[in-house]
């Protein structure tokens, strides 16, 4: 999927600049700087990937006084040393592109911690300007902080803000004009660094002198040696000769501490700044956050509250989201394709059934669908963006552990339940790549709302009044098939592999609604346009497939398959239309159902619960409910699994996992079904 | 040295205030705990710590989640105040 050429950030220029001036927004998670770069470009922004990583990109244009600048938002760091790919393509960006301007963002209401990704980049020689944001919570807080001292005290511009309020935007305009136009003398303080440890560096930028490949600054590449530094310290092990690498090396095997004395070096500079620009520190309060945390970060309450919030998102999504989804299914796609087949009505049957049913049915099926997704977006930008997300993680950590995942493999699991597309997509917060892969692996066993959608269809239908406690059973059965497999594979793929779990508690704060509409509005997009060109794809093979050979659908090689298959199905119960409607569920979930109306000659609305009740016995119906649960990840999710693994060999597996699962919990549950007499 | 007073993280209950010591991790681990403000020095106060599960610290004027395999690996000095 990603372009054929180099895959490195390092050898490749990321973006082309036609004279037009460059921004680089540069800030730790959790500072604001999306939503500084929402305010900049409103919609004039692209989102994708960094060229061969799954590290998002947004870069966007504005306007200052007639003149267009181009911004670039890096990626969100608390530091430039290399722990994540993050890192790496911050720092690489920043000196390989040159931006006219790098702006670094700062929480005032967490200057101490905010201000360390400022003393890397204010070490780095850049036109470097620094925002102060939140100021609105820092005064709330008690704080009062003078610009002005800070900016004295560092060297470089200060400009305060409050971002989500669109203050002091005027005076970023300004700031940034005259730093393009170089009207702005930059004396920037640096962090010093330990006596005894100076003398070290000095003996390192000896031994790479005339080493040091291009465009990294000499005594930056020894400090990152100095500190460690994997990626760098790699480059330089290569653009070294043997015995100066050897000299270098054994100097850094001597202060392999010198790691902890640098960023000691870096807080003590940080904390100089603060003592100068903050009148009065932060009285010992409690804050609200902290309050909130006492429930939400609670053992048992948390998971309550966690608990509670899944069920309200359920609720939003039934009682709005499907309503309106039967609408758009019925009414847009149902009336286009009564359109179609009267514009049609002159040309060949299989060109007809080829719109109609194929691209419009394929296409029609993924876009009802939307409803329920921009929910599903809304709810989670929502609680993304007031910090709940991670508390949700914290609660979590415990159950995670059973599968050597700790908190953070948390969150993409939970977006799962909306779809299991943007939950493959969301593995990317996770830093440990067997982590990653093995969240990837076990996400897609999450119910998404597509097979929720299918129990809602046939669980009254066999059930009646126990319909929902059969649902509810479904659900959980899945996060047992899930933490399971999930533990198995820990234990004998991955190993028993840990990850370390350190992660920030952003304070809690108001939501914004300009953050939370352009991602819902972002992710929405995405997934139309995954729509239109793989699910499409896929969909025309499966309306192919059952076509040919002769028109007819009981003929045709789709349901040839089916009964070819028909034995394994035989097993949980389920006869060849059973057998072929799972099948026909790759393209789409739903389209079970769809199929099962074809299969038995009948309109989904009427009759076809009748027919399947008098037709399947109950234990069948329980079977084809948990396997529908368990099935093969639907195509859109496989396309996405094949994209962020980069591997067919991964994809396939999970491909594969999924199938086993599925048959071995189908079987299972018929037979005990039939055992108990069902 | 007089290490009656040194803890690992993991035994400070909620309100106790601290001094970072030391960390026992290989050097990434290192690394991302610096860059959120562990560093030698540092104080640190529990906000949460139930016993078992992850704990939450305040370090730096940031709070931080840490699991509980990698609290017990960092060693601090409690401060009585």
């Amino acid at each position: 999927m990603s372009d054929c050429h180099s895959t490195s950030v390092a050898s490749q220029p990321v973006i082309v600049r036609d004279k037009m001036p460059l921004v680089a927004l540069a800030g730790q998670p959790n500072v604001g700087k999306s939503t500084l770069f929402n305010l900049l470009t409103g919609l004039n922004q692209h989102v994708g990937n960094w060229p061969g990583k799954t590290v998002e990109r947004r870069e966007g244009r504005f306007v200052i006084e007639g003149r267009e600048v181009g911004i670039v938002d890096l990626p969100g760091t608390y530091s430039l040393t290399a722990n994540s790919p993050e890192e790496v393509i911050a720092r690489e960006f920043i000196l390989r592109e040159q931006p006219d301007v790098v702006i670094a963002i700062v929480d005032a209401a967490n200057l101490e911690r905010s201000l360390y990704l400022v003393a890397e980049l204010i070490a780095l020689s850049i036109p470097l300007a620094v925002i102060l944001n939140m100021m609105d919570v820092a005064s709330q807080e008690g704080l009062r902080i003078e610009p002005d001292v800070l900016e004295a005290a560092l060297g470089v511009p200060v400009i305060s803000m409050t971002a989500t309020r669109a203050r002091g935007i005027q005076d970023l305009y300004r700031v940034i004009q005259e730093t393009m136009d170089g009207h702005r003398a930059l004396t920037p303080r640096l962090p010093e660094i330990r006596a005894d440890h100076r003398v070290v560096l000095d003996e390192i930028s000896h031994h790479i002198a005339g080493y040091v490949p291009t465009p990294y600054p000499e005594n930056w590449i020894a400090l990152k040696l100095l500190e460690g530094d994997t990626e760098i310290t790699r480059t330089m092990q290569t653009a070294l000769p043997a015995e100066k690498w050897e000299a270098v090396y054994a100097l850094l095997r001597q202060h392999d501490d010198a790691l902890l004395a640098i960023a000691s070096g870096r807080y003590e500079w940080i904390g100089r700044m603060v003592r100068a620009a903050v009148a009065h520190p932060r009285v010992g309060q409690i804050s609200i956050t902290n309050r909130l945390d006492r429930w939400a970060a609670h053992p048992f309450w948390g998971l309550v509250i966690l608990a509670g919030i899944l069920g309200l998102v359920f609720w939003l999504t039934f009682t709005i989201g499907s309503p309106v989804q039967g609408w758009l299914s019925a009414q847009v796609v149902g009336g286009l394709s009564g359109l179609m087949s009267q514009a049609l009505a002159g040309a060949p049957f299989w060109l007809r059934s080829l719109f109609v049913d194929g691209v419009l049915g394929g296409l029609g099926a993924v876009l009802t669908f939307l409803p329920i997704m921009v929910i599903f977006f809304a709810v989670f930008g929502l609680l993304e963006d007031t910090g709940y997300m991670a508390r949700a993680a914290f609660v979590m950590d415990n159950v995670m552990h059973l599968m050597g995942l700790h908190g953070k493999s948390f969150l993409p699991l939970f977006l799962g339940f909306g779809c299991n597309v943007p939950s493959i997509m969301g593995t990317r917060v996770i830093d440990s790549k067997p982590a990653r892969f093995l969240t990837i692996l076990v996400a897609p066993l999450v119910p998404c709302t597509a097979r929720m959608a299918v129990v809602a269809f046939l669980a009254p239908a066999f059930f009646g009044s126990k319909a929902l406690f059969v649902s509810w059973g479904l659900v959980l059965l899945s996060m047992i098939a899930l933490v399971v497999s999930g533990a198995l594979l820990n234990r004998f793929v991955f190993r028993g592999q840990r990850s370390s779990f350190i992660m920030e508690m952003p304070l809690y704060h108001i939501p914004n609604r300009r953050t939370i509409g352009l991602l819902v509005w972002q992710r929405s997009i995405s997934f139309l346009k995954k729509a239109g060109t793989n699910i499409l794809a896929m969909a025309l093979v499966i309306w192919a497939l059952s076509v040919l050979p002769n028109g007819n659908l009981n003929d045709s090689y789709l349901v040839q398959f089916g009964k070819w298959v028909e034995p394994v199905g035989r097993w949980m119960g389920m006869d060849w239309r059973l057998t072929v409607a799972l099948i026909t569920s790759f393209p789409a979930k739903e389209n079970a159902i769809a199929t099962l109306g074809v299969l038995f000659g009948s309109s989904p609305n009427v009759g076809l619960t009748q027919t399947l009740t008098s037709t399947f016995s109950t234990a069948t119906a329980l079977s084809f409910l948990v396997v529908t649960m368990l099935f093969i990840p639907c195509m859109a999710t496989v396309a996405v699994i094949r994209q962020e693994t980069d591997s067919w060999a991964w994809t396939l597996l999970n491909i594969a996992l999924l199938l086993v699962i599925s048959i071995a919990a189908g079987a299972g549950v018929y037979h005990l079904a039939l055992a108990v007499g069902l | 040295m007089d290490n009656t007073n040194h803890f690992s993280l993991t035994e400070l209950a909620a309100g106790d205030h601290a001094t970072v010591m030391a960390f026992t991790f290989g050097r990434g681990v290192v690394t991302r705990l610096a860059s959120l403000g562990f560093t030698p020095g540092a104080l640190v106060s529990m906000i949460q710590n139930y016993g078992r599960g992850p704990l939450i610290v305040s370090v730096r004027g940031a709070q931080v989640a840490l699991g509980r395999g990698e609290a017990a690996k960092i060693m601090v000095e409690r401060r009585l105040e």
